[in-house]
């Protein structure tokens, strides 16, 4: 399976990756490569079994009640990000 | 004299109690060997070495009061990928080289509860994707039995630092092989516990299915002290498992006359190297001798677990690694003109090739039309891979085979072909898909460089893997040889 060039500059934009003219041919190359490798698994006799996403028989994910078990941290938290005021975390404006 | 470097944990454990020598003596001692040693090695990010010390001398107290527990006062090095409360935890990225962590992580908190010391965060491959140690931001870590090969990966900087005695023991992470290979690729002993067996809590997320701490250790006896204390269920991790955890020391010495052990016949026919099946061999011999039963399995599906784990973990990648949008916490990009662009830029320069690489196979095979082609083709073929392991675990108590196709390759080698590089973790990967336990312990040497031995068993195994592990041990001494530079 090979990709093209406007293939990898469309994954790229779904997966929100700023990717430079210099690094497209080689995502172009060895994600071919990748998908190509993968179609191994087409030899596989799948039919009538279900897909599986945990690894342990009869585990599903617990659900807890909903109630606030935590201090309020933000501030502490906040301290990471780039750019905040008031509490609140800034980005370029969105709405004109 | 025996040094302090020397000593395995267990023995550092006893000689703590008996007060030969103290906590603090045994931090400064490694600390100043993680100063003059790591430079060449590139195995530490971040050294907390204050914070060390002052943890060191409360733990002399409580062992001085006599009210200390086993693991009082040991200093260990954390995978960078674990958070600790104020302290840099980068995961290797540029993304992340400005964290600092606001909580701790359970392994790290239930470890600090235990009493053990943090000297500091080791080196790893960006978000624990790589095989060699070479995608970290920080540089690649060099491997202390030849500096011109890698150490293995991604705990790589947890292998290197305990391999070159920096520290007595560390942990890790293993999504597909990455504590496993690296102990091979350094004459460690590792254990990836059972998924859900180590809360994931506070561990940076890579593939959340396949994830789970493990440790790097000397022993498989170490290894039972510290699985000991990490283990266990914890209700912030949604898929962590409540099942007690057994004191793993009590049954080390359990005899193995009438195991029966399986030997894996894909792992011997697939891309492995002839000197180092030998060494298996060899080892399989030992086990022979002491009253196991040698039998031969077939796992038909297994040859499918790379191709099938180059979906399944990228996908998961690509979902986990959303978080990273330069808003809440990591790099952003300088003058963004909108959110678009804030986005793709600050994602673009903070994650590195190999992870951009997982993120876009994982966004592909999760894409509208590519969905049921690649990530339920390859959900349901990880169920067949699964299915062949509780086959072959109704007719033997472990499986066994070699941990890597070869030792330790040179640094570059394998870096512009990520088909090659996958295939590294190409005997690794099935226990991750299936969600059960596995070790590797050195079992000889090829050229100077060391080769592993792979024990996997069924879910919760996690004793009888140590048993099996320390009774081999005691038998040889591969796990006591310590490379030349660093005695």
């Amino acid at each position: 399976m090979s990709l093209t060039r406007t293939d990898v500059e469309g994954i790229a934009h779904l997966a929100r990756l700023a990717i430079t003219d210099s690094e497209l041919p080689v995502y172009v190359d060895s994600l071919s490569k990748i998908f190509s490798f993968v179609e191994q698994l087409n030899g596989a006799d799948i039919d009538a079994v279900e897909p599986m996403a945990h690894p342990l028989a009869g585990q599903t994910q617990r659900m807890r009640p909903d109630v606030v078990d935590d201090s309020d941290r933000h501030e502490k938290y906040q301290r990471n990000a780039a750019r905040v005021e008031a509490g609140l975390y800034l980005v370029p404006k969105v709405i004109e | 004299m025996t040094e302090l470097h020397h000593l395995t944990l267990a023995q550092l454990a006893a000689g703590l109690q008996k007060r030969q020598f103290s906590s603090v003596e045994v931090t400064r001692h490694f600390l100043d060997r993680i100063e003059r040693l790591n430079p060449a090695l590139n195995a530490m990010i971040t050294v907390s070495g204050q914070q060390a010390l002052a943890a060191a001398a409360l733990a002399d107290k409580k062992l001085d009061a006599g009210n200390a527990g086993v693991l009082t006062g040991m200093p260990i090095v954390h995978k960078d990928i674990f958070c600790t409360d104020g302290v840099l935890t980068t995961c290797g990225s540029r993304m992340l080289s400005n964290f600092v962590a606001p909580y701790d992580a359970t392994v790290v908190a239930k470890l600090s509860q235990a009493g053990v010391i943090a000297l500091g965060k080791a080196n790893m491959d960006e978000f624990a994707m790589g095989s060699s140690n070479e995608t970290s931001f920080y540089g690649p870590v060099k491997n202390p039995w030849d500096l011109a090969k890698v150490p293995g990966g991604s705990s790589g900087g947890s292998a290197a630092a305990v391999a070159a005695r920096l520290a007595p023991a560390a942990t890790g992470t293993d999504t597909g092989g990455s504590i496993r290979q690296p102990a091979a690729l350094t004459s460690l002993t590792g254990i990836k516990p059972t998924y859900g067996r180590v809360s994931r809590y506070g561990m940076i997320a890579f593939a959340s299915s396949l994830d789970q701490a493990g440790t790097l250790t000397y022993t498989a006896q170490d290894a039972a002290l510290l699985l000991h204390a990490m283990a266990g269920f914890d209700p912030r991790d949604s898929t962590s498992v409540d099942v007690p955890v057994p004191d793993y020391s009590a049954t080390l010495e359990q005899p193995l006359a009438g195991m029966k052990i399986g030997l894996l016949k894909e792992f011997f026919e697939q891309g492995l190297d002839e000197a180092n099946a030998k060494l298996v061999r060899d080892a399989l011999k030992i086990y022979e001798s002491l009253g196991a039963k040698l039998i031969d399995v077939s796992l038909p599906n297994l040859p499918l677990s790379v191709p099938t784990y180059y979906v399944v973990a990228p996908a998961e990648c690509s979902s986990n690694l959303s978080r990273f949008d330069g808003v809440r916490f990591g790099h952003r990009c300088e003058n963004p003109v909108d959110l678009m662009d804030l986005y793709k830029r600050s994602r673009g320069e903070g994650f590195g090739a190999e992870v951009k690489r997982r993120i876009m196979t994982g966004t592909y095979v999760l894409s509208a039309g590519y969905y049921d082609a690649y990530y339920l083709r390859a959900q349901k073929v990880r169920r067949l891979i699964t299915d062949d392991f509780a086959r072959a675990f109704a007719g033997v108590d472990v499986l066994m085979g070699p941990t890597s196709p070869t030792p330790a390759f040179d640094i570059g080698a394998k870096v512009d072909d990520p088909v090659t590089m996958y295939l590294n973790d190409i005997y690794t990967i099935g226990a991750n898909l299936a969600g059960l336990p596995a070790m590797s312990i050195p079992c000889g040497f090829l050229g100077g460089l060391p080769v592993g031995l792979q024990i996997i068993g069924p879910h919760f195994a996690e004793a009888k893997l140590l048993n099996v592990a320390h009774i081999f041990q005691r038998e040889t001494d591969w796990h006591e040889r310590i490379p030349e530079a660093y005695r």
